[in-house]
């Protein structure tokens, strides 16, 4: 057997033979052995987004909050007294179900680099998490192994983890998702951005060593179908070091405070390579890398792994002439090493040499701006047509509904997430407001009144009755979650995660997916700044649901306007704002207590959902509530629960309105609801309000006793379900 | 007063503390870096939460080792006050300076929670506004905060009354359920045998707002200006228990 020919080696790196063909056009000559890598990675999807790239153009990504939109290391929206949220979400899933742990915590550590490259102080993690059933046996431990990384990562780094989302359903048995979200806070005209300029300007590297860790995690890992041998893929996860990373952020933003800095990236998918072929194709420069001048880790290292290698916690950056000395200064300081590896050039072309001699040799531009896009056969599947298909004339109704209740409380996806939580530390920095538990988090903005209310969230098993509503509700519910906390929805990073996009059923998902988006975005108003797309989520044929991860973040102009759901005083009345219709289509209910997920997913009227947005905020502002909660999974009868919940274990009377199914009234999930309290002195004014906003009012009773009496249908005591609610994650994952 | 804050490599609440010492208790906040060979006169040294030297070691292990803790130790022996809070509370015991040492928590895992520990002696300048038995509310969030020490150091301890505060349940009772970590008799803070030095797991410094985790952490605070005869508004206040969600 002789040496792989070049077009061999190139399959070998997930190049296809048209992919092939193409580079041969481009060079005019078989490309050298790291060429053909470089081309692997920069061209695979995860670095190269051609199967979504055409797609993506349709979210709308301006207005007039944003400040920096989607193409940089992370999005930044303005938030007022000259200071910028800069955020991203990113996936870490195909690494995380490899090797959960140390999946997560580099899942973490990226999305925490791609923020404080941009100049922030991160001051808060989400982590938007999907494992599959609860009673696969790998489950229990993918779970420890996630939660246990996350909370790894930011509680060593120093960011409080404040939020986010766990759920569990089988179409996840094989394919866990991992989201992780960071946000962080800048001066307003301080952003970095990473765009390379100035000819003969230095590229320094500074950070952790290189070493061999995930080679090939960007084009084998995150591009392609998990099989059944991913245990074999497990050298190609990186592992994180978050000391290293609290170093490198301490010292890239003490740089950051002088002028030394022309650009700035971070080494994440595809390392080097990646970020040095950005930061010039983004500038429409040249440059040149020495790469026997990189740091190395380990001995005899060859260029291929240099190139390649995805070794955590290092930057690029690219200074003016002769501030060299003072960029290692200040790295020194930090006991980290910063070393001049090369310089910009002016000519367009990207080289790479080892001991002298040039081993890389490629035009900048075709491997970025033109790396190939497609688009893909799109077709919608036809099981969705009777999925979709759903007689409620033959479902009967439960006999004993606060038995259905208790059920529905100890429900993996509704039951307490404290088991998670507890294992995050959510007080470093000293702003939490809102710590898990509640619509959503909320950061106080150091040094002014303001805060920001942060949320994840996707439904996907509205996602697999209809991708189009499914992904349109999942915007729709964050900016409620928002909303819910007394702040305005500013914008948006997205997390894209579906199936195999090679398939025409999933592209069709996909497509339908962004449609949902931004529909919803253009009518709230609310742009894409950021976002991350994550294909190949498929084992053996099988995909998950389409899981649009909506990553929303709102803005609360005086931090004494801020709510939380829980009720504050006996006798305050109970008011539910917007229409409740006979809606239990995609339910957890009917997934619950009548296994199958059928239906259509509810309703939604975006002009409908806008009014109860203002008409919330207004009622804030004035400080009319005590308490606001949003109507989501397990639908009005789980909302009154969870409102029962807090410290003071107040319950709570209401009575029902007549004329539908009792359990749609109880468990259905129509959208445009919000549940709050007030002192019953404030009813009439908020009644005004809501006249003025044109929002359905519906006085259902006051918060009175130790339980949870609804009507005559169901009276249930509140410290006896809480226990069930809160215990059902620590019994089920083992203590 | 003049407050110290001592930052090592991977130090997270250090300018949590600085902020509570500036701006909510209106003092002096001096932050000092672990490489420095003094404290820069300052009354009371702070050894803050986090991660000192990222803790792969063992927590603290390395960062009593940094040439400030000479310093602080010259401090301590002549008198000055010294709070560690949870990673300065490890590094206490790394270097000596209080007895017992910290192991993870019998959960082995990382918990983030908020306790309620019982103040057992107003005999420190940290609880010299407190009386013995005073409830405060305050957060933990650590991985290894399971204090442990043997018999003999541990009967000592009571017998001098420098068990400082204890987990309890929020009736007041020492019961297992209120201990986030498994430590030995519920211990939750000490002190040495000149009552300068304390140690504590839980955080003070987050518990110093009403909007971000209530205000039973300002009482060592306050307690410590008034020990000191140098405090605005010091003195006795009445703690309470913030209900949390």
């Amino acid at each position: 057997m002789g040496a792989p020919t070049a077009a061999e080696v190139a399959a070998e790196q997930g190049l296809t033979p048209d992919e092939y063909q193409r580079i041969l056009d481009i060079l005019g000559r078989e490309p050298r052995f790291e060429e053909i890598a470089v081309f692997g990675v920069m061209w695979s999807e995860h670095c190269s987004y051609k199967s979504s790239r055409a797609w993506l153009r349709q979210l709308p990504t301006t207005g007039p909050q944003v400040l920096q939109g989607p193409g940089e290391n992370a999005g930044a929206v303005d938030i007022g007294d000259g200071l910028a949220a800069v955020f991203k979400i990113e996936s870490h899933n195909h690494p995380s179900f490899v090797e959960p742990f140390q999946g997560a915590t580099t899942g973490v550590g990226g999305i925490l680099r791609d923020v404080f490259t941009m100049g922030a102080r991160p001051i808060a993690i989400l982590d938007s998490l999907r494992f599959g059933s609860l009673d696969h046996p790998r489950t229990p431990f993918l779970v420890r192994g996630v939660v246990g990384g996350v909370g790894h990562y930011g509680n060593c780094f120093g960011v409080p983890t404040v939020g986010g989302e766990v759920y569990f359903d089988a179409g996840y048995d094989h394919n866990i998702l991992v989201n992780a979200f960071t946000i962080g806070i800048a001066p307003a005209d301080r952003l970095f951005r990473a765009s390379a300029a100035g000819p003969g300007n230095p590229v320094i590297y500074v950070g952790s060593r290189t070493g061999r860790d995930g080679i090939h995690g960007a084009s084998l890992l995150a591009s392609a179908a998990l099989d059944a041998l991913a245990s074999e893929k497990r050298p190609a996860v990186q592992v994180g070091d978050p000391f290293a990373e609290k170093l490198l952020l301490e010292a890239c933003l003490e740089l950051m405070r002088t002028d030394h800095i022309v650009a700035i990236q971070d080494m994440g998918a595809a390392g080097l390579t990646s970020s040095s072929f950005e930061m010039a194709g983004r500038g429409g420069a040249g440059i040149v890398l020495d790469l026997d001048r990189v740091p190395l880790r380990e001995a005899g290292m060859s260029p291929y792994e240099i190139l390649l290698s995805e070794s955590q916690e290092r930057m690029l950056l690219v200074a003016h002439q002769g501030s060299e000395d003072a960029v290692k200064a200040i790295f020194e300081k930090w006991d980290l090493e910063a070393v001049v590896v090369g310089h910009i050039t002016d000519d367009g072309i990207y080289r790479a040499r080892w001991h002298g001699e040039e081993v890389v040799t490629l035009p900048v531009a075709p491997l970025t701006e033109r790396a190939p896009f497609y688009r893909r056969p799109a077709e919608e599947p036809a099981r969705l047509e009777e999925m979709q298909r759903l007689d409620l004339g033959t479902i009967g109704e439960p006999k004993d509904f606060g038995a259905a209740l208790l059920t529905l409380l100890e429900s993996p996806n509704l039951c307490s997430r404290e088991w998670v939580y507890r294992q995050y530390d959510q007080y470093v920095g000293g702003n939490t407001l809102v710590r898990p538990g509640g619509d959503a988090a909320v950061v106080r903005i150091e040094g002014t009144r303001r805060a920001l209310a942060l949320t994840t969230d996707c439904n996907s098993r509205y996602g697999r009755l209809d991708p189009y509503l499914g992904a349109m509700l999942a915007v729709v519910e964050s900016a409620r979650n928002c909303v819910a906390v007394g702040a305005r929805p500013l914008a948006l990073s997205d997390c894209l995660n579906y199936g195999n996009p090679e398939r025409p059923d999933v592209m069709w998902e996909f497509q339908q997916g962004i449609a949902g988006i931004r529909d919803a975005c253009v009518a709230l108003g609310t742009p894409v700044v950021s976002g991350n797309v994550s294909f190949y989520n498929e084992t053996d044929g099988r995909s998950i649901a389409p899981t649009p991860i909506i990553a929303m973040v709102g803005l609360v102009d005086d931090v004494d306007d801020v709510l939380t759901p829980w009720w504050k005083a006996e006798g305050d009345v109970v008011v539910l704002f917007g229409r409740t219709r006979e809606e239990l289509g995609g339910s957890e209910y009917l997934a619950v207590i009548h296994g199958m997920t059928r239906g259509t997913p509810p309703w939604i009227d975006l002009d409908a959902e806008k009014r109860l947005h203002a008409l919330v905020l207004a009622a804030a502002q004035e400080r009319l509530l005590r308490s606001a909660h949003d109507l989501a999974e397990g639908g009005l009868a789980v909302a009154l629960a969870e409102c029962s919940f807090g410290g003071g274990r107040l319950g709570v009377r209401v009575t029902l309105e007549g004329g539908m199914r009792t359990d749609a009234v109880l468990f259905g999930e129509s959208q445009s609801r919000m549940l709050v309290s007030l002192r019953r002195r404030h009813l009439n004014r908020l009644r005004e309000l809501a006249r003025r906003e044109d929002v359905p009012l519906e006085v259902l009773g006051e918060v009175r006793g130790h339980n949870l009496v609804i009507g005559d249908v169901l009276n249930v005591s509140v410290e006896a379900a809480r226990e069930r609610w809160r215990r059902t994650l620590e019994k089920r994952l083992g203590a | 007063m003049r407050w110290g804050v001592v930052t090592f490599p991977g130090s997270n609440d250090d300018r949590d503390t600085l902020r509570v010492a500036e701006r909510i208790l209106g003092d002096e906040a001096i932050p000092l870096w672990h490489k420095d060979r003094t404290v820069r006169g300052v009354d009371c040294v702070v050894l803050p939460g986090g991660f000192s030297y990222g803790d792969y070691l063992r927590c603290g292990a390395m960062a009593r080792f940094s040439p400030v803790m000479d310093a602080v130790g010259e401090h301590a022996r002549a008198g000055g006050l010294v709070l560690g809070i949870c990673n300065g509370f490890q590094i206490l015991c790394e270097a000596g300076l209080l007895p017992g040492a910290l192991v993870r928590n019998r959960s082995l895992r990382f918990v983030c929670d908020v306790v309620t520990v019982r103040v057992e002696t107003a005999d420190t300048p940290f609880t010299y506004g407190c009386r013995p038995g005073d409830l405060l509310a305050l957060p933990v969030k650590h991985g290894e905060g399971c204090w442990v020490a043997d018999e003999a150091t541990c009967a000592a301890l009571e017998a001098e009354g420098r068990i400082v505060f204890r987990y309890v349940d929020r009736a007041g009772r020492t019961v297992a359920e209120a201990n986030p970590n498994g430590s030995i008799g519920n211990v939750a803070g000490v002190t040495n045998a000149a009552r300068n030095v304390v140690g504590l797991m839980p955080h003070p410094e987050h518990a110093t707002d009403r909007l971000t985790g209530g205000e039973d952490g300002l009482t060592l605070f306050r307690s410590a200006q008034a020990w000191l005869g140098r405090g605005g508004a010091a003195g006795r206040r009445e703690p309470t228990v913030v209900p949390g969600p």
